[in-house]
């Protein structure tokens, strides 16, 4: 079945106010589970505050040749959001200064930007220890005019990033839409071919899981090793390592949790799944999220919500370490995402 | 009063059975998490394990747990049914192979 994203359904949910009204009513309001506020200040980490900044994540547009089913970003074609040159080089004048050690591209499919690769040529100049791409494989395979992307991340030492839910085409498609599986095995193939993800090889190859279901990831490392033995026993594959990161219950997610009756479940396996500990390392402590029309977040979960950062610096045109350091975290309770478990971050576990 | 003997949210109180009897429970569920960790078998096949025998005994609770467990861990449908058919064939074949006694008794008493 073809997915659309909430915005051409003209869904509520499509307004990040309704979703962020669902996520402080009901068993949150009546008390059946506590607010992800009282929750960390049980540990005396309420007020939430960002430390130093360590990865700079730029969502360079909405636009996407897939439609998956858990998007958070509600990306899919129809998405016109488009990072313009002139914010991208707005991007390049932080990058430029930060500390940050890590930079972090993602969409949508970014590639989709028409200057996507200006971007990425110019971004790399700065040497930024690590500079990521998060690629969704399919985009290689999608058109011709996609075919090099392999060989110019490689030009560019780009540490690629890439979803996969399972290793077997059916879990896999019913994820992300059909034919994504055969796609993305064909793509990580010449991605290998090139020496991404071989053992020893600087070009990085990482790979994301994410539960095809209403369902908290299991341990990453063991996840790790059946992910590496069924996709090199069936398809001489390699990788190096894989996050497994939970589902945020956002957007099309939080779609799927109440059209299917599981909101309530899923939000009290969350709750139940809270771990401590993972406060301490959640991403939004140390990231600094750019959205396409270069505003400021502390995460691209909050960017999706309309949650912006709380501190006089909004845009990337005003970027101020100083005034960014030891902001309050904009929280509610889809952050208990983030806390669950062993913790889940765009670099997967924390704890 | 409850209208069904079981309830899908008295598995979350599982642990209130320490409460009557905290040695034994503790106990229980020391041996309990023991045995699930990986040993000889990797933690993947006793999930698996668990499904198939939860299966047997017919018990809603771990049917739930199990099913769950199995999707963290990225077991498939396929392999959650193939492990169902192996408890079902055992079930099944715990009462055909005493086909053999009643055709014994037949066969003893029987012209």
């Amino acid at each position: 079945m073809t997915i659309q994203s909430l915005h051409k359904r003209k869904s509520d949910l499509a307004n990040s106010n309704k979703q962020l009204e669902i996520l402080s009513n009901s068993i949150f309001e009546n008390g059946s589970l506590p607010k992800f506020k009282d929750k960390i200040a049980e540990t005396n980490k309420f007020p939430l505050k960002a430390k130093k900044l360590e990865i700079l994540q730029i969502n360079v547009g909405y636009m996407c040749n897939q439609v998956c089913k858990h998007c958070h970003v509600d990306a899919g074609p129809d998405r016109k959001e488009i990072m313009t040159r002139e914010t991208m080089q707005q991007c390049l004048d932080v990058i430029k200064s930060t500390s940050a050690h890590t930079l972090d591209i993602t969409g949508g499919a970014p590639e989709m930007n028409p200057n996507f690769k200006w971007f990425v040529e110019e971004a790399a100049k700065a040497g930024i220890k690590d500079f990521i791409v998060r690629s969704n494989l399919t985009i290689i395979k999608a058109h011709k005019k996609y075919y090099d992307l392999p060989l110019f991340f490689k030009a560019f030492n780009i540490h690629v990033v890439s979803s996969m839910p399972h290793w077997t085409k059916g879990k896999t498609d019913k994820q992300r839409g059909d034919g994504v599986f055969d796609k993305s095995i064909k793509a990580l193939q010449e991605l290998n071919a090139i020496g991404y993800g071989m053992p020893n090889s600087n070009l990085k190859l990482d790979l994301v899981y994410n539960p095809s279901g209403a369902f908290l990831p299991g341990d990453q490392m063991a996840m790790e090793k059946d992910f590496k033995k069924a996709l090199n026993d069936d398809f001489n594959i390699q990788f190096h390592n894989l996050f497994a990161i939970t589902n945020l219950p956002i957007s099309r997610f939080l779609d799927y949790l109440i059209a299917s009756e599981n909101y309530e479940d899923y939000m009290y396996s969350l709750v139940e799944a809270y771990n401590p500990e993972a406060v301490n390392n959640v991403m939004c402590t140390n990231t600094l999220s750019v959205s396409w029309n270069g505003y400021l977040y502390d995460c691209d979960f909050n960017q999706m919500l309309g949650l912006p950062v709380t501190s006089k610096v909004k845009h990337i045109s005003e970027y101020n370490d100083a005034l960014l350091e030891n902001r309050h975290i904009a929280i509610s309770q889809h952050c208990y995402g983030c806390t669950a478990g062993a913790g889940s971050s765009c670099q997967g576990v924390v704890t | 009063m409850q209208k069904t003997y079981y309830d899908p949210s008295d598995l979350k109180k599982f642990s209130k059975i320490s409460d009557w009897n905290q040695e034994l429970g503790d106990a229980f569920f020391e041996y309990y998490a023991k045995v699930f960790e990986a040993g000889s078998l990797t933690a993947r096949e006793k999930s698996l394990i668990a499904l198939a025998v939860a299966h047997t005994i017919q018990c809603p609770y771990c049917i739930d747990a199990y099913t769950g467990d199995g999707l963290q861990r990225g077991i498939t449908k396929e392999e959650m049914m193939e492990a169902l058919h192996v408890a079902a064939a055992i079930r099944g074949g715990a009462s055909l192979v005493h086909g053999v006694q009643m055709m014994n008794k037949v066969n003893k008493l029987d012209m």
